[in-house]
């Protein structure tokens, strides 16, 4: 496929990523994919309820679609490496979403317990893709470790602020040469846009869409977002003036 | 004897081993003391008086 995302080999069909999370009703995930037609969608690992396994794992395994296990909600390395470790065993996957959650207000990442997380499942042969601060350093750090994509968030986990700092997400583009995928606080799809004209390689988005007054249309409108600034990404935007430059010819005027 | 699943202090047969714990194991994992226990072991792995027990499966998340 053209222009294809590729991460640690594997080619998935699209640059938008879907979490699962914030459905108001499970019936509604089978017409949200086909809206949003995501390259993966991302699931959590919690104790079983003893009722078994649920139509999600039936759905998302009968459309044959990738599964990206999280470790959300976990506050430290060790409690992010056994999560890992389940999720590898539940689900028969390699790769997993990183999160080490440092703060449960703001659900923002703990660094250092990230960097601590990524390197042990890196040793253990994990495709790692850490959810982080946008910081190009930690980014940097990150990629040394062997993950195989690196996740700025765009602001907190659910917040639907779109992107506070784009130079920062920017200067994570720049940094390192794994992917780039902007993961939390996508508002709408303008956000999702804004992300990949910037050059991330891919955007996921939860709650934007499983919390909108119609997830299926938004699931559609956000994978138009998505395609929309990745081509014009690849088409290259005009550099910003601080004065204006006529578009139309300034010979042959009137009067 | 007795265990903790998933939080939950329980009395369980001494005779108990992990694949008792788990009707159906699709999509399913288990880990006793902070230990994934492979799949392939769940029909031998014993459990132990005051084993911790923990067993997941996949949810939806962002």
């Amino acid at each position: 496929m053209a222009d294809a995302l590729t991460i640690a080999g594997q080619e998935l069909s699209s640059r938008l990523l879907l979490g699962t999370g914030g459905l108001p009703r499970l019936s509604l995930l089978d017409d949200v994919l086909d809206a949003a037609d995501p390259g993966l969608v991302t699931v959590s690992i919690r104790r079983t309820s003893g009722t078994g396994p649920g139509s999600l794992l039936d759905t998302l395994q009968r459309r044959g679609i990738r599964i990206l296990p999280n470790t959300a909600g976990c506050l430290s390395a060790r409690e992010a490496v056994l999560t890992a470790r389940l999720a590898r065993e539940a689900l028969e996957t390699d790769w997993v979403k990183l999160e080490v959650i440092g703060d449960e207000a703001s659900l923002l990442p703990d660094a250092l317990g990230l960097v601590e997380a990524a390197e042990e499942l890196v040793r253990d042969g994990f495709v790692v893709l850490p959810y982080a601060p946008a910081d190009p350093v930690l980014a940097r750090r990150l990629a040394d470790a062997g993950c195989a994509a690196v996740m700025p968030l765009g602001s907190p986990i659910g917040s639907g602020l779109g992107l506070l700092d784009p130079l920062a997400v920017e200067s994570v583009v720049a940094a390192v040469d794994v992917p780039v995928v902007l993961d939390a606080g996508i508002g709408a799809p303008s956000d999702a846009a804004l992300a990949m004209e910037l050059g991330c390689a891919a955007v996921l988005a939860a709650t934007a869409v499983t919390r909108a007054d119609d997830p299926v249309e938004m699931a559609r409108a956000m994978r138009l977002g998505v395609d929309a600034g990745r081509a014009a990404r690849l088409a290259g935007r005009i550099p910003r003036r601080a004065t204006a430059r006529a578009s139309s010819p300034v010979l042959g005027r009137v009067g | 004897m007795r265990i903790t699943l998933n939080g939950r202090v329980e009395e369980r047969s001494p005779t108990t081993r992990v694949a008792d714990l788990l009707p159906d194991p699709r999509g399913c994992a288990v880990a006793v003391n902070g230990q994934v226990v492979p799949r392939e072991h769940h029909a031998a792995h014993l459990l132990a008086d005051g084993d911790v027990v923990e067993v997941v499966t996949a949810v939806q998340g962002g």
